[in-house]
């Protein structure tokens, strides 16, 4: 799992690269983490078009920086996840809480 | 029906061994000519119940075995069987309920056995203390 992290203006944008599980969750929630905590930002988008494969370990990790960015007033936003991850989304209503762009 | 293929892995409870165990399964059913799309949900059904194994049944110790046996028969109906040797579910009716999770465990979703009945066309489960099984079934 990589995550490399960018900025578009004032929006932080973390691209998740590879497959998001068991295993690459706490790294995942830590890069994430420690990131939000370091920066000023205005949202946030999480670009998943490299996200190969998320089960639903990767819901509660993005239940949780979902929580941290409310926390501070700023919205979180998802795009391009593959067709697959896009179903987990919609199954377990995270699009009722984090929009698609 | 009669079983026309199968196989058994047996993979040690470590976080690491998800991946490889569900892209073996995914390997094994590609003799059905699946679809990217239910060659994805197996993936997704079977990294769940592996997931369970190795966080719930032998609580991240990073120890235990696992075992999957894959089979396929002369209909196009998969089975996988997951099983583990760890602590059992005390209730399976309530451990399949979606957002259902045991308390203490940070950030879990609690829709492992949602995804799984998502993604596949049946999913039972029979669990003891000492022993849980996993059956996933679906029709290619």
């Amino acid at each position: 799992m990589e995550l490399y992290v960018d900025f578009e203006g004032s929006t932080l944008i973390f691209r998740l690269v590879g497959e998001l599980d068991e295993h690459s969750a706490e790294f995942v929630k830590r890069k994430l983490d420690s990131t939000l905590l370091d920066s000023n930002y205005s949202d946030v988008v999480l670009d998943l078009s490299r996200l190969s494969f998320m089960d639903s370990t990767g819901i509660g990790v993005i239940i949780g920086r979902y929580k941290i960015v409310r926390k501070q007033n700023k919205n979180i936003y998802v795009k391009n996840p593959s067709p697959t991850v896009d179903k987990i989304f919609k199954m377990s209503g995270l699009y009722e809480i984090i929009t698609k762009i | 029906m009669s079983t026309i293929n199968s196989i058994k892995l047996e993979i040690e409870a470590k976080s690491q061994n998800e991946s490889f165990a569900r892209n073996v399964v995914a390997s094994f059913f590609t003799q059905l000519n699946p679809t990217l799309e239910q060659i994805e949900d197996l993936k997704t059904a079977v990294s769940e119940a592996v997931t369970n194994c190795i966080v719930h049944a032998y609580k991240s110790t990073q120890q235990g075995k696992i075992e999957i046996v894959c089979s396929l028969n002369d209909e196009g109906y998969i089975q996988i069987v997951i099983r583990d040797y760890g602590q059992g579910i005390s209730d399976v009716k309530q451990a399949m309920k979606p957002f259902y999770t045991t308390g203490n465990e940070g950030e879990r979703s609690g829709m492992g056995f949602t995804v799984m009945q998502a993604f596949c066309d049946k999913v039972d489960v029979v669990s003891h203390d000492g022993e849980t099984a996993v059956t996933l079934v679906k029709k290619i």
